[in-house]
């Protein structure tokens, strides 16, 4: 590693806060009770941690504790409140709606409950990244027991109209559940507010520690069940068995606390810091094009397409001293260009030219200054390398060149 | 995954960017891959009266092994006559350049652009 090394991808995980390191160190040692254990000292402590988390957590949501459910992480949480309402309200219907975007989490579940006989409509979005209202209210059947949109979308950091989507859940008598993983912490995220019954989050993406999560589980009207995915000792009220990961759990309290605190001033910071990022490239540079709402969306995050340069060669420009993500096929497993952006309405060519940058805590202006000087350096080294580059400047037009596909 | 040594040099240092004027007689050009595959190469070549690769540029759009599989491209044509150039196998880049599984298609793509390029150079001078 080179001596300069800046963090810009926090929407895959933010690095855990020093405060909350340190509150949890007693309880690998000190304190190694069983929550579960209620006949000594050593329980008593380890429960009386998880149930100070708890009420901070419930605190940062504005929820019950007894509503906070915890598992292993989002992508868990996720499984649990989209199998469990659908094992637990078969009787009811069998359809679930939720959008193209969502979370492979979401996704991957969805099309488990598909193979177990379920049905599920997956949802277009517009242009920036949106649901359109109407037709979630139209995909709304007699057989639909759950809607599943996310609160803020992880590559785009686009901000779903959580309390509209609520209403028409309302109106239907339908489950609303949502993934709140990029937006809990960041953002004023409270549940009931809006009407949603199940919510899932992590401590990872607040800057706790990873293997650690929750589901929010709505207590009354409607008292929401889940059916158990885990079994084994009935840990959380039935619905998730397993030794709670007290140390984690405890870094997770302290997480929210932290954010609670410092949530509403932090976003101000980041959001100026990104929009002097986004603002100084898309000036400074030709073709560049911000993808999903510019106004509903988090503060932290900009997706932006470099058009004519690939976007796995451009971050090798720079990918010792910068850390991002990019939409490009080429880093992904799958060799296919990011989902979310195609359902965007995004050409191939225009994901394969992104970078997802995703400020966080430690982002200093110092961070941004330089990342703007690297990513104007590395776009023009790519683009004097791009054949495509030099076509569209001689004006050539692009789509009508015959492509040999491979 | 971390890039090979060579990869990051090509790289870093591309041989022979740029561009040769297709409508020279002299001059094949290949152009291959599409946008929407996130990889597109142009590869030319300068073909003298005896036959022999004299000059070779190229430009891309792609990953790093896609870049640094056509720079390496360059370099191995310079010198080579025509015949010879035909016979680059793109395993011979992807032993080179220690390609991963998942970037071979890179050294594929080479290939194809070698093979282009000649046949444009050969179309041009069959008569």
């Amino acid at each position: 590693m080179s001596a300069r090394q800046i963090y810009l991808d926090n929407n895959a995980t933010t690095p855990c806060d020093p405060r909350v390191v340190e509150e949890m160190l007693p309880y690998f040692y000190e304190n190694p009770g069983n929550a579960a254990s209620r006949n000594h000292p050593f329980g008593w402590t380890a429960e009386d941690a998880v149930e100070q988390a708890r009420e901070r957590i419930a605190d940062l949501i504005s929820v019950s504790p007894k509503e906070i459910i915890f598992t292993s992480g989002a992508t868990e949480s996720d499984n649990l409140a989209l199998k469990g309402v659908f094992e637990m309200y078969s009787r009811k219907g069998d359809h679930i709606i939720t959008l193209k975007t969502e979370h492979k989490a979401v996704l991957d579940a969805c099309q488990h409950i598909e193979k177990k006989g379920g049905k599920v409509t997956y949802l277009d979005v517009n242009r920036e990244g949106l649901v359109d209202l109407e037709k979630l209210e139209n995909a709304i059947t007699d057989e639909t027991i759950l809607v599943s949109v996310m609160w803020a979308n992880n590559e785009t950091g686009v901000i779903q109209p959580v309390k509209e989507i609520g209403e028409i859940c309302a109106k239907h008598g339908v489950l609303f559940m949502s993934d709140a993983t990029q937006a809990v912490g960041k953002i004023p995220v409270n549940p009931k507010e809006v009407g949603i019954h199940l919510m899932a989050f992590t401590a990872h993406k607040m800057y706790g520690p990873k293997g650690v999560g929750a589901l929010f589980v709505n207590r009354k009207a409607p008292r929401v069940k889940v059916t158990a995915q885990i079994d084994g000792g009935g840990h959380e009220r039935g619905m998730r068995s397993g030794t709670l990961n007290v140390p984690g759990i405890v870094g997770f309290g302290k997480a929210a606390e932290i954010c609670k605190n410092e949530m509403e001033k932090e976003a101000v910071r980041l959001s100026r810091l990104r929009d002097k990022l986004e603002t100084t490239l898309l000036n400074d540079l030709e073709e560049v094009y911000v993808n999903g709402s510019s106004e509903h969306r988090m503060p932290h995050v900009s997706n932006l397409s470099f058009k004519h340069v690939e976007g796995e060669g451009l971050m090798m420009t720079f990918n010792q001293e910068i850390a991002l993500s990019s939409g490009s096929a080429c880093t992904s497993a799958s060799l296919e260009p990011s989902y979310v952006l195609i359902a965007l309405g995004l050409g191939d060519d225009l994901a394969h030219s992104s970078l997802r940058f995703s400020l966080g805590r430690f982002t200093t202006e110092e961070d941004i200054d330089f990342t703007i000087e690297a990513i104007k350096k590395g776009v023009n080294h790519m683009r004097d390398l791009s054949p495509i580059w030099e076509m569209y400047k001689e004006g050539v037009d692009l789509e009508s060149v015959q492509w040999q596909e491979h | 995954m971390a890039y090979s040594d060579k990869v990051i040099e090509h790289f870093k240092n591309p041989k022979n960017v740029g561009t040769l004027n297709k409508e020279e007689q002299n001059v094949g050009t290949g152009l291959v891959g599409a946008p929407e595959c996130g990889d597109v190469m142009r590869l030319q070549i300068q073909v003298d009266s005896a036959g022999i690769i004299q000059d070779a540029k190229f430009k891309t759009f792609g990953c790093g092994s896609a870049i640094a599989s056509s720079s390496l491209a360059t370099e191995w044509l310079k010198g080579k006559s025509v015949d010879e150039a035909m016979k680059i196998d793109n395993m011979a880049i992807v032993e080179e350049l220690a390609l991963p599984p998942v970037k071979i298609h890179c050294s594929v793509l080479a290939e194809d652009a070698i093979k282009s390029a000649i046949e444009d150079y050969k179309k041009k001078n069959t008569q």
